[in-house]
């Protein structure tokens, strides 16, 4: 049994009558990039959201096992806590702080685990002023990871789509996380940014060492970044393997792949 | 233990002795935080806001009621087919200074922040200005002392339930209550219009693409919730007297009736409001009359406490 | 057909113009009664006037007129306003640094400290003395406190005046002054209040903030509007504890005994002028520190997308209540400056209208703007207290409360982001209005 880093068995998620997910079983092991796909409604979101503590399903269980391996179970946790316990996410429309500039969007993250310390905010001590320190450097050092060390002062409702991306991944790791988990990060980009979020997301995985979690509808990118997939459909997993598994399960050609949605995704 | 039981045991017994005579009173005034309640539960229902100016809605249907009892009212207490026809006249005036009160709020400081998209918070403030606006516009034009309405009948009893007397007041509030409630339920289940309120309640959206007409719709619903607002107000100016700060305590209370019975529920309105007026009205056997304003706020704060989505919950959209 | 609808137009905007300037008309017109209710309203137009000092004429006269030279302003005002609908780019364009600006704004902070500081001796009339603590220092602190709730966290909090009673009867109880035995059993000075008011009052935020909190937003605005009422009712009728409606006892002034150095403030309002500068300049110092710290981007965070804020990490409730507590704690303290100042306290003077008064300067001022809210303070204040000193005929000191529920709605129409803006609020309402973004969505959104 090799180090999994999410477990995830037997998940069963409902809003009132209807059943997002239905029984889902999953696990991604430690320092993997794992893909879920699937067509739109099969529940990818919802599972997003129950791995983030968003959503609360009704029944089984979802471990977190994150630094030191300790497992932690996400079921009944709220969102800031499944934070803080180092998982990390990006939404499907990034949701940026839009009125902030990017600098400060990603030392929200880097400085939300701290205690709150109000005095010692309003005194500004100096622990108060040895943080702030602490976040900038690491907002710096994470801006120009990904690359945008030249947007630092620009608000983030005016960056493009693939900066918009690339900010969100940062904001992510700033909050020191054991696992990113991606919400179709390549929606809305152009062919060269989707190359350079491509790139950035193995350089994470590699150089810090994060696990990497996403959905994508994007074939060519899940296949070429994809260690391993996971495919839903109607809130239930129908396969799983890599790439090339996957490519050639005549379920999943059946329900996913030989349906036109791969095509019209791709050109968006 | 001894004393403490002694005083439950004599309020218990009191409470035995006055029990239908608070509860009549109770219902009575039931009825008006319940219509009230209508309007915030309206509102709720399709902006998902609540709607500080209603309370100026209220004191304006009282004030309306107030002028026309003064003008109609001679020397003579009206008795018989007088009476009904003065209450009758009360209430659409009442109901009618309302929803235009409400249309007004809806206009002036409801539509210009929905064209600019604002921010929620934007809404809550500006419908503070309004009410605030009008309840001391209303002070320095009416006066700023508490008045009584003439009177369309002599107030007496005209039955006695269990050996409590039912006076003519809570009769009137009674039969225009039920009345004014089955009306409107049949119109939210069976009309165009409150068809429309329902689809725009569910998803504002996709209403508007199904041709739903969103503007008409929400000032419908303001006016709606007004006539019931501002005919509440009549009633209990006939009973309390009118004054500009009228609206207040009401108000609030209707606030707890609706979110009691589960805010943007038509139905829960009602008996929420029916439930708190009995409640509030038992509990004076309880606390001093000074205090009957400080159960109501109690009964509020444990709803959000306890079961914030009321007693049947949020649904205007799924059902009347 | 084209013709026809532009007339409309320009017909509808000048029946606005005629309908805006009734109201104000009405506004500032006499008063009338139970007995004669339209009294006030035909007043209004046909009291007899000066045409601006001209010519001596009917009301409506230069009320008509005031209506058609706004008439025109605004036809000439939308005739240019293509050029002036950039609105959103200008909101996005970057923000100066910090460093470009910072002797700047020190310049200005100086220079405004000592205008403070000299003004005393400059307005040398008793009444403005008394307005300059009173009414102005008094209330800007109350201002920049109601601030962290409404401009930082965006929350709305309209029993303000509950944590303000709170305060000044804490004051009361520590020194002496109620029927009920105080705290430690002697009399204390009322600095010795300060602590324990701030601490009572934050407990109170605390209690009646964590449940309201978890839920909508606007159910906090309806409970503390409540508990502005409760705590009144409390006040007149709990006779025992805080002597009821005759109000409280003498409460001492400020004194002060370190070693050789013995001062007491008493009846004349220039040494509490200094005080309450001191006390407003410290807190303006700690809240503009607290609004560039870590839990002040907490705040715009919450504010500007609840979901994305907790996904980094940010627990909003624990700041929500955090920025409630704050406020309430800021109102107790100037409750125990007003209750040592004034000597005695009356449940009458916390009243709703108190309350709506406070919000009026921070809308006003522009909400999660410090200098803006002083500055709203100052101006709406000093207005205020121009009316009651020299009131135009047919004023009365209670028309002061419709002209703030007009300003409210005004503001709220035309420049939601206030006098001064926040430079991230007024992008944050730029940005909810081009409908990018999430500001504010907390108060109609869902719960999860």
């Amino acid at each position: 049994m090799s180090d999994k880093i999410f477990d995830v068995q037997n998940v069963t998620l409902r809003f009132g009558g209807v059943v997002s997910l239905n029984d889902v079983s999953l696990h991604q092991n430690r320092g993997e990039i794992l893909a879920v796909i699937g067509p739109n409604g099969a529940g990818k979101t919802s599972l997003f959201n129950s791995l983030t503590g968003v959503y609360q399903p009704q029944e089984g269980t979802i471990t977190f096992l994150g630094r030191d391996a300790k497992p932690i179970s996400i079921i009944g946790k709220k969102a800031h806590r499944v934070s803080a316990a180092g998982v990390a996410r990006t939404f499907q429309a990034s949701r940026m702080f839009s009125a902030l500039t990017a600098f400060e969007n990603v030392k929200i993250g880097a400085e939300s685990h701290r205690g709150i310390g109000v005095l010692g905010a309003m005194l500004r001590g100096p622990a108060t002023r040895r943080g702030e320190k602490t976040s900038d450097a690491k907002t710096e050092e994470l801006l120009k990871f990904v690359g945008m060390t030249d947007k630092a002062n620009v608000i983030s409702a005016s960056l493009s789509y693939g900066d918009r991306r690339r900010l969100e991944i940062a904001r992510g790791l700033a909050t020191d996380p054991q696992v990113l988990l991606l919400d179709e990060p390549a929606a809305g980009t152009n062919p060269s940014e989707k190359i350079q979020l491509t790139e950035l997301i193995r350089k994470v995985r590699n150089e810090m060492g994060v696990s990497i979690l996403l959905i994508e509808h994007d074939m060519k990118l899940v296949m070429s970044l994809a260690e391993r997939l996971y495919v839903l459909n109607f809130g239930g997993v129908i396969a799983e393997g890599t790439p090339d598994e996957i490519r050639s399960n005549p379920a999943v050609i059946d329900a996913y792949l030989g349906s036109s949605t791969v095509e019209t995704e791709e050109r968006t | 233990m001894g004393g403490f039981g002694h005083y439950l045991l004599s309020h218990l017994d009191t409470m035995r002795r006055e029990f239908w005579f608070l509860f009549v009173g109770g219902v009575a005034n039931g009825f008006l935080y319940g219509m009230v309640a209508v309007g915030y539960t309206l509102v709720y229902g399709v902006l998902r806001l609540i709607n500080f100016a209603h309370s100026e809605i209220f004191m304006s249907g009282g004030f309306a009621g107030y002028f026309v009892m003064k003008a109609m009212i001679g020397p003579t207490v009206p008795s018989g087919f007088a009476t009904v026809y003065l209450i009758v006249i009360g209430i659409v005036v009442g109901g009618v200074v309302g929803a235009a009160i409400a249309t007004l709020v809806e206009r002036v400081a409801y539509r210009p922040l929905r064209r600019r998209h604002a921010p929620a918070l934007a809404y809550l403030i500006s419908a503070i200005g309004a009410s605030y606006f009008l309840f001391n516009l209303a002070g320095k034009e009416f006066g700023r002392y508490s008045i009584s309405v003439p009177q369309p009948y002599v107030n007496h009893t005209v039955f006695t339930i269990f050996g409590a007397p039912v006076q003519l007041y809570y009769l009137v509030i009674l039969i225009a209550g039920v009345i004014m409630f089955v009306g409107l339920d049949r119109i939210v289940a069976k009309t165009k219009l409150g068809r429309g309120i329902r689809a725009v309640a569910q998803d504002a959206e996709t209403a508007s693409l199904m041709g739903v007409n969103i503007d008409r719709t929400i000032a419908m619903t303001f006016i709606v919730g007004g006539a019931l607002g501002g005919a509440a107000g009549f009633l209990f100016g006939l009973g309390t007297g009118v004054v500009f700060t009228m609206g207040f305590t009401p108000a609030l209370k209707a606030f707890t009736a609706a979110v009691l019975g589960g805010i943007g529920n038509l139905r829960g309105a009602m008996i929420g409001g029916l439930l708190l007026g009995v409640v509030e009205s038992l509990s004076v056997v309880f606390v001093q009359a000074a205090y009957i304003d400080v159960v109501a706020f109690g009964i509020l704060v444990a709803v959000l406490l306890i079961r914030p989505t009321g007693i049947l919950g949020e649904r205007l959209g799924r059902a009347a | 057909m084209m013709m026809t609808i532009f007339q409309n137009l320009s017909v509808r905007r000048f029946l606005s113009s005629v309908a805006v300037v009734a109201v104000i008309a009405v506004m500032t017109g006499p008063a009338g009664s139970t007995e004669a209710p339209t009294a006030g309203f035909t007043g209004s137009f046909s009291e007899k006037s000066s045409f601006f000092g001209l010519f001596e004429t009917i009301r409506w006269v230069p009320f008509l007129f005031i209506a058609v030279v706004f008439f025109a302003v605004w036809t000439l005002w939308l005739s240019r306003g293509e050029q002036l609908k950039g609105g959103v780019s200008k909101a996005l364009a970057a923000p100066r640094s910090a460093t470009q600006r910072r002797p700047v704004r020190w310049g200005i902070t100086l220079v405004f400290l000592f205008v403070a500081i000299i003004l005393p001796h400059v307005i040398s009339d008793p009444f403005w003395q008394a307005a300059m603590v009173e009414q102005i220092g008094v209330y800007i602190l109350l201002a920049i406190g109601l601030n962290v709730v409404v401009g930082f966290a965006g929350l709305l909090d309209l029993g303000f005046v509950a944590f303000y009673a709170i305060g000044a009867y804490t004051t009361a109880w520590v020194t002496g002054a109620l029927p009920t035995p105080p705290l430690f059993g002697i009399h204390m000075d009322p600095f010795f209040a300060i602590p324990i008011a701030i601490l009572i009052a934050m407990l109170a935020g605390i209690i009646l903030g964590a449940p309201t909190l978890r839920l909508r937003g606007d159910y906090l605005a309806i409970v503390t509007l409540g508990f502005g009422e409760i705590i009144t009712i409390f006040a007149n009728n709990l006779y025992g504890i805080t002597g009821g409606s005759q109000g409280t006892a003498v409460i001492p002034h400020f004194s002060l005994h370190l070693g050789p150095i013995k001062y007491l403030w008493g009846l004349t309002p220039v040494p509490y002028y200094y005080l309450t500068l001191v006390f407003v300049v410290l807190f303006l110092a700690a809240f503009s520190l607290l609004e560039h710290s870590r839990v002040g981007r907490a705040w715009t965070a919450i504010r500007e997308d609840e979901v994305a804020a907790e996904s980094v990490g940010i627990n909003p409730l624990k700041y929500k209540v955090m920025a409630f507590a704050i406020g309430a704690s800021t109102a107790g303290f100037a409750g125990v400056v007003t209750a040592s100042q004034s000597n005695n306290i009356f449940p009458s003077s916390f009243t709703l209208q108190f309350s709506i008064n406070i919000l009026v300067l921070v809308i006003f001022g522009g909400m999660g703007s410090i200098v803006g809210v002083v500055l709203g303070a100052i101006v709406i204040q000093t207005g205020s207290m121009f009316l009651l000193h020299s009131p135009p005929a047919g004023y009365q000191p209670s028309d002061l409360y419709i002209y703030l529920g007009a300003l409210l709605m005004v503001m709220m129409i035309f420049r939601p982001a206030g006098l001064i803006p926040s430079r991230r609020r007024r992008r944050e309402i730029r940005l909810s209005e081009a409908g990018e973004g999430h500001a504010d969505e907390v108060l109609t959104g869902e719960q999860p």
